[in-house]
């Protein structure tokens, strides 16, 4: 195939078959300079920054979301164009028709869609109600096949975030091969595909994929008819860096308008748009100033990007974040850097329009990124707490070179996996489930193997082991089998049409579980193994609290007689989940991140033998306990780095904090620092991080005079939030966070 | 096997020496400086006991993070009186290519020092006074044997940054800085001169250990009169 669009590009497979890797590959041009060549923002950009500014406050009064459209189903081509400023926008596209105006999407289930507009003192329309009293959503599905168990599981918290109530999420679009082909070509590719699937045997799994790509096509036509609406043709491929911009955007937006899923990432478009970006220079028709406008642009189309929500969902997921994640950096898998201007431009957003935490950006960090970028994304960092690094030296042995990360840690590779996401099982909460033989003192629910609760006054290793051992093999079982209702169910009820459209025909599917309290259960059984744990009991005789005399290692001060103890609880559960078989054959991953869940988990677990009360908040993801990381910031980055990435293939979350003061003397030291630091870290082979430079003291003031710090951004679990969009408890869990700091 | 009695432990130095590096802070003081930070170092009968090996094995475990400029730094206390164990400690550093530097006020010169010195590859010199009367006043020690001991580095060629606690009315004044720019000057194996805030955060810990703080009354040093003391020392 040939378009007069690909003029000035290089040659390459690309043009013979749907591979936008291959086109990146042979068309970009490495920069290894300094961020000296950066633009500030332009009036205009000043101007629209005002514009969007002044509606996040307005959201803000409103309590968190200015207005809701509950007459119109959210879909590609429902609402008229919307614009936040229609004469000076480069790049255009709202999901609905007003700026932070909400969509209801009852795909996922009615009842969520309501309970949300009702929590904002909505009413859903009675034209939805009505139309969905005849249909079945994902949640309808899954809960006519749900077990008892599994309803069990559910409702004590053993395992909590299923996605059986909304859109599953975590599945990344490629969505700059409408940028690179048009949509035209895209469909002709399907139909092919569908014409090919038709001459095999119709079995369940060939009728369900032709069904799937029936829908895939249809929408795209959809897509097509959605950017006419706002003047656009995208049948053809883009034929420059403006157009890529928003020829992208447009595959993007028709994702958010039809799924809303959790985490609706962005995949890894810095570099693909640095080629179109660099096109325009060479001819003559783009400056420096002018493409970093575009990109302001672009990504202050993706800071309006926004999903109604529950207040029980935000309890799991605080801070409204949608997980827009866009992967930067990495290097190829010929060891050379994919680093672009444009990844230094994507960052510079952060300045140009002030720290936020969307999109999600996720430096792919790799000992042989530049010089230059390493200091900018460090600098970036220490300013704005807004960015989160990832090992790609560990990740590209894996998924090669063109992976992304869907929501914080998920790597997958772009166009050609996805993923069924599912939830995480809490650990300490097996831990005590299994000591009283399958009762939940919390919820007063029986579950699981039926055993005597354990009857000695001291908890020994060996035999608290063995059951543990036990009831991991039923909960790792469960887990899955629930895992199978749901996505079988949300293919069925709220198939992805448009992202997967933009997938490969024949994908892989990764089917990720994880884990939380980690810490927990780690510091548990060490203080069993090392210490002297007496149970106490209730008058029935059930264990509800712990009284632990003597000193035991704690997780986080790389102590081998304990970190090792977390690495075979990890591999222990990562075995037992793969011995159950997954729906459609998906590859079983597991990840140690909990979002702010960590909060809500703790609420739902009862006293712990490491010393943590009943109710009391689990540190998040793989993080040490609060404060219990006692030997220094390296220390603490050792323990975690010796989790190993390949039985947690679906990420490893660290959050780390350190102050200004003890990461350097001086700006330049703070940022060669935080460069050896992170070298350090990831040459260990650790996963992922969280960097926030910043004084507790800030933290409380944000907590206690919330109206002065409108934009303080921090990172959390993953992902990044306004301090401010976290609730109260959420707060104070994140204070009480370890800060290293130098005495 | 000499054993070394070690203070404290900090993986995550950022302030003392260049890069980031693994600070060892040794047990036992010869000096008693009147806005001595760490009173609790003093005394030689605290500390924990470790062999060279089990310390480096500590370090080495951060050996990561050193980057290009950074490795591990032994301060105190004073960890000249342990120089035999600094040595070793130093020798096992060398092997494994991690850079050493020495946080010393140089003021203990003897054959087991002078063999330290050939396993450091930065020292950072405290240079407490810059005249005689003072350095005696308020540290009971010898300028003239820092001086010495800095004659020792240029030798060496041993990459030298001065360090010295910036005191107001003692340490802050024109003659003081007119005296490091000349020391600067003459020691070609200077490469700059760092000055340390006085700070008060370790009165507590002179409470606690029921010794008098002599410059509890004296006020602490501003970030500001540093910076305006650095600004002097490139003027000239």
């Amino acid at each position: 195939m040939n378009f007069e669009q690909w003029s000035g590009f290089n040659k390459g497979k690309w043009q013979e078959e749907i591979n936008v890797s291959d086109f990146i590959l042979n068309n970009y041009k490495l920069y290894e300079g300094d961020d000296s060549f950066l633009e500030g923002p332009t009036e205009r950009t000043k101007m629209l920054t005002d514009r969007l500014n002044t509606l996040l406050r307005l959201e803000r009064e409103y309590g968190g979301v200015v207005d809701i459209d509950t007459t119109t189903v959210s879909s590609l081509t429902n609402y008229k164009p919307g614009y936040l400023d229609k004469e000076n926008e480069i790049i255009v596209g709202l999901q609905t028709n007003r700026p932070l105006k909400r969509g209801v999407n009852p795909f996922g289930g009615i009842r969520m869609a309501r309970q949300a507009c009702e929590a904002y003192g909505y009413k859903l329309s009675e034209k939805i109600e009505n139309e969905f009293q005849y249909r079945t959503t994902h949640n309808d599905g899954v809960f006519r096949v749900y077990t008892d168990e599994m309803r069990k599981a559910r409702k004590s918290g053993v395992i909590t975030g299923l996605p059986d109530a909304y859109g599953r999420g975590r599945i990344i679009g490629d969505y700059r091969r409408v940028a690179l082909y048009g949509v035209d070509k895209l469909i002709e590719e399907k139909e092919k595909d569908k014409a090919e699937k038709g001459l095999l045997d119709m079995d369940v799994d060939n009728i369900r994929l032709l069904e799937e790509l029936h829908q895939q096509i249809s929408f795209l036509n959809m897509l097509k008819e959605m950017a006419s609406m706002y003047g656009y043709d995208i049948s053809l491929p883009a034929t420059n860096a403006k157009e890529a911009v928003q020829w992208t955007y447009f595959a993007y937006l028709a994702a958010i308008k039809e799924q809303n899923g959790a985490a609706m990432s962005l995949g890894r478009v810095s570099t693909f748009f640095d080629i179109y970006i660099e096109r325009d220079f060479e001819k003559g028709i783009l400056n420096e100033k002018q493409a970093q406008e575009i990109i302001d642009d672009f990504v202050m189309k993706l800071r309006m990007a926004r999903h109604l929500r529950t207040p029980d969902y935000n309890e799991l997921f605080g801070g409204d974040p949608m997980w827009i994640t866009e992967a930067v950096g990495g290097v190829g898998t010929d060891g050379k850097p994919l680093v672009t201007k444009n990844s230094f431009r994507i960052l510079n957003t952060l300045y140009n329009l002030g720290s936020a935490p969307e999109p999600n950006l996720t430096i792919l960090w790799s000992e042989k990124l530049p010089e230059g970028f390493k200091k900018f994304c460090a600098k970036v960092s220490i300013d704005t707490d807004s960015i989160q690094y990832e090992n790609d030296d560990i990740m590209r042995p894996v998924y090669g070179d063109d992976y992304a990360i869907a929501c914080c840690v998920s790597a997958m590779k772009v166009g050609k996996q996805m993923q069924f996401f599912g939830a995480r099982c809490n650990l300490p909460k097996m831990l005590l489930l299994a000591l009283n033989g399958g009762y939940d003192t919390l919820s007063g629910i029986n579950m699981g193997p039926s055993m005597e609760v354990y009857s000695d006054e001291v908890l020994d290793f060996d035999k608290v082991w063995q059951r543990l051992d036990k009831y991991m093999v039923w909960l790792c079982r469960l887990y899955v089998n629930t895992m199978n209702a749901i996505h079988y169910m949300h293919d069925k009820y709220a198939y992805e049409k448009i992202q997967m459209a933009l997938h490969d025909t024949d994908v892989e599917r990764l089917m990720a579980f994880g884990v939380a309290g980690l810490s927990v259960i780690t510091d548990s059984l060490s203080a069993i193994k090392y210490a002297k744990v007496f149970v106490k009991r209730d008058e029935n005789g059930y264990i509800v609290d712990f009284d632990t005399r003597g000193e035991f290692p704690k997780y986080g001060n790389d102590d081998d007689r304990v970190d090792v103890i977390a690495q075979s609880i990890l591999q222990n559960v990562s075995d037992e989940l793969k011995k159950t078989p997954t729906y459609r054959n998906a590859e079983h991953t597991l990840s140690v991140l909990t979002i702010t869940s960590n909060v809500m988990y703790g609420k739902k677990t009862g006293s712990t033998p490491d010393g943590r009360k009943k109710g009391e908040p689990f540190a998040p993801g793989a993080n040490p306990m609060h404060n219990r990381d006692e030997n220094g910031a390296l220390a603490s980055l050792n323990s975690v780095s010796k989790l190993d990435y390949a039985c947690c293939r679906d990420g490893i979350s660290n959050t780390f904090s350190i102050t200004p003061d003890t990461l350097g003397k001086s700006e330049d030291n703070r940022v060669s620092n935080l460069v050896s630091i992170l070298d350090g870290y990831f040459k260990n082979g650790a996963h992922h991080i969280n960097v926030n430079v910043l004084n507790k003291e800030k933290l409380m003031d944000a907590y206690e005079n919330p109206e002065k710090y409108p934009n303080l951004t921090i990172r959390v679990s993953g992902y990044a939030v306004h301090f401010n969009k976290l609730s109260k408890e959420q707060q104070r869990e994140v204070i009480s966070r370890t800060f290293h700091t130098s005495i | 096997m000499v054993k070394g009695k070690v203070h404290s432990f900090q993986s995550l130095g950022t302030l003392d020496g260049p890069g980031l590096r693994c600070v060892v802070f040794m047990q036992g003081c010869n000096l008693r400086c009147a806005y001595c930070h760490n009173p609790d170092t003093w005394n030689m009968d605290g500390g924990t006991i470790f062999s060279p090996e089990k310390l480096f094995e500590k370090i080495k475990k951060f050996k990561n993070y050193f980057g290009k400029e950074g490795g591990v730094t032994v301060s105190g206390g004073e960890a000249l009186l342990q120089s035999d164990f600094v040595k070793e400690l130093f020798v096992l550093c060398k092997i494994e290519g991690i850079s050493t530097c020495l946080d010393t006020s140089g003021s203990i010169i003897n054959d087991s020092v002078k063999e330290l010195l050939r396993y450091t590859d930065i020292c950072l010199l405290d240079i407490k006074m810059t005249n005689k009367e003072d350095y005696k006043k308020y540290t009971k020690g010898s300028f003239l044997k820092t001086m010495e001991f800095l004659k020792l580095l240029q030798e060496r060629n041993i990459r030298t940054i001065i360090r010295q606690v910036t005191v107001k009315g003692i340490t802050d004044g024109e003659e003081n800085i007119k005296k490091l720019l000349e020391i600067k000057k003459n020691f070609s194996c200077v490469e700059k001169i760092e000055f340390l805030p006085f700070r008060k955060l370790c009165s507590e810990k002179y409470k606690k250990l029921g010794i008098p703080f002599p410059m509890e009354d004296i006020p602490e040093t501003t970030e500001e009169k540093i910076l305006e003391l650095n600004k002097k020392l490139t003027e000239d």
